[in-house]
């Protein structure tokens, strides 16, 4: 008991009825919820996505014959497909982060902002991974 | 992690105040440490994004005697190794934080956690191994 008088009467030990939280389908659902946990569904895509990286790096560092099978993987269409949610994916979750970083520093609380800035990585994120896909066939990717 | 006596039971109700009780770094005992590093490494990898994506693009469609050749290169290889270092630890936090949500077995929630680090650090140490290879022409 830091600093605690003696004489003082100690703290009430019966539990307090305070308001509980409702469950989450009882609120009605709004795009930040709903983008709020697609941030958080992304991330552990991308978590598992990383196995890609390294099996990417690895079979580079291991001989012609191990970047062939991953070569042969990425431009099948199953291949294509995971690489193409993987970019939208990491796309859509740094733009959903800098949101984040936006509401870390203090702004963007009001709810037009709020809405913005999620409508804004939501179609940023599907912008910028079609804008990858274009370059990337642009640069030889469809090789 | 509840292995802190302090915060009672149902029988033996606590006798710690509330602000006792988050003193000592809160219920984590790490503090906000996990969150500092979460924003770090985020801010670091959108850094890095464009200069990693330009590397991807450089070798798409290209032969592994050229990926090998270009991922050897000191300033795509310290880019990759700081992506990586960056994403693996931010991995790590961000699937400890889901894992404390949603895994309220205790025994549970530790073994997760512990696989999460094996996860993270065989990613990163992996990844890190490959481009070290690669860089010293081995």
């Amino acid at each position: 008991m830091l600093g605690r008088n003696k004489h003082q009467k100690p703290p009430m030990t019966a539990r307090i009825e305070r308001p509980l939280s409702p469950h989450i389908q009882t609120y009605r659902w709004t795009l930040t919820m709903a983008l709020s946990i697609v941030h958080r569904a992304t991330g552990i895509a991308l978590y598992v996505g990383t196995l890609l990286l390294v099996w990417w790096l690895v079979a580079a560092a291991s001989g012609p014959a191990a970047y062939a099978h991953v070569q042969a993987f990425s431009s099948s269409i199953i291949g294509r497909l995971i690489v193409f949610g993987y970019t939208w994916a990491l796309m859509h979750h740094m733009l959903s982060g800098i949101r984040h970083f936006v509401w870390d520093l203090g702004y963007g609380f009001k709810a037009n902002e709020r809405e913005a800035l999620t409508w804004g990585a939501l179609i940023g994120g599907i912008a910028l991974t079609v804008l990858i896909w274009i370059i990337a066939y642009a640069n030889g990717g469809g090789r | 992690m509840s292995f802190d006596e302090s915060h009672g039971s149902p029988k033996r109700p606590s006798m710690r105040t509330p602000l006792g009780r988050v003193r000592n770094l809160g219920a984590a005992h790490s503090g906000t440490s996990d969150f500092w590093r979460q924003r770090i490494t985020g801010v670091a990898m959108t850094l890095l994004m464009i200069p990693a994506l330009v590397i991807i693009m450089m070798l798409l469609g290209r032969n592994q005697v050229y990926a090998a050749q270009t991922l050897s290169s000191i300033p795509v290889a310290v880019i990759l190794l700081l992506f990586i270092f960056a994403s693996a630890w931010h991995m790590k936090i961000g699937m400890q934080v889901v894992i404390e949500d949603y895994v309220h077995n205790e025994k549970l929630k530790l073994t997760a956690i512990m696989l999460n680090n094996f996860f993270s650090v065989a990613v990163a140490l992996a990844s890190t191994y490959a481009i070290l290879k690669l860089s010293s022409g081995v």
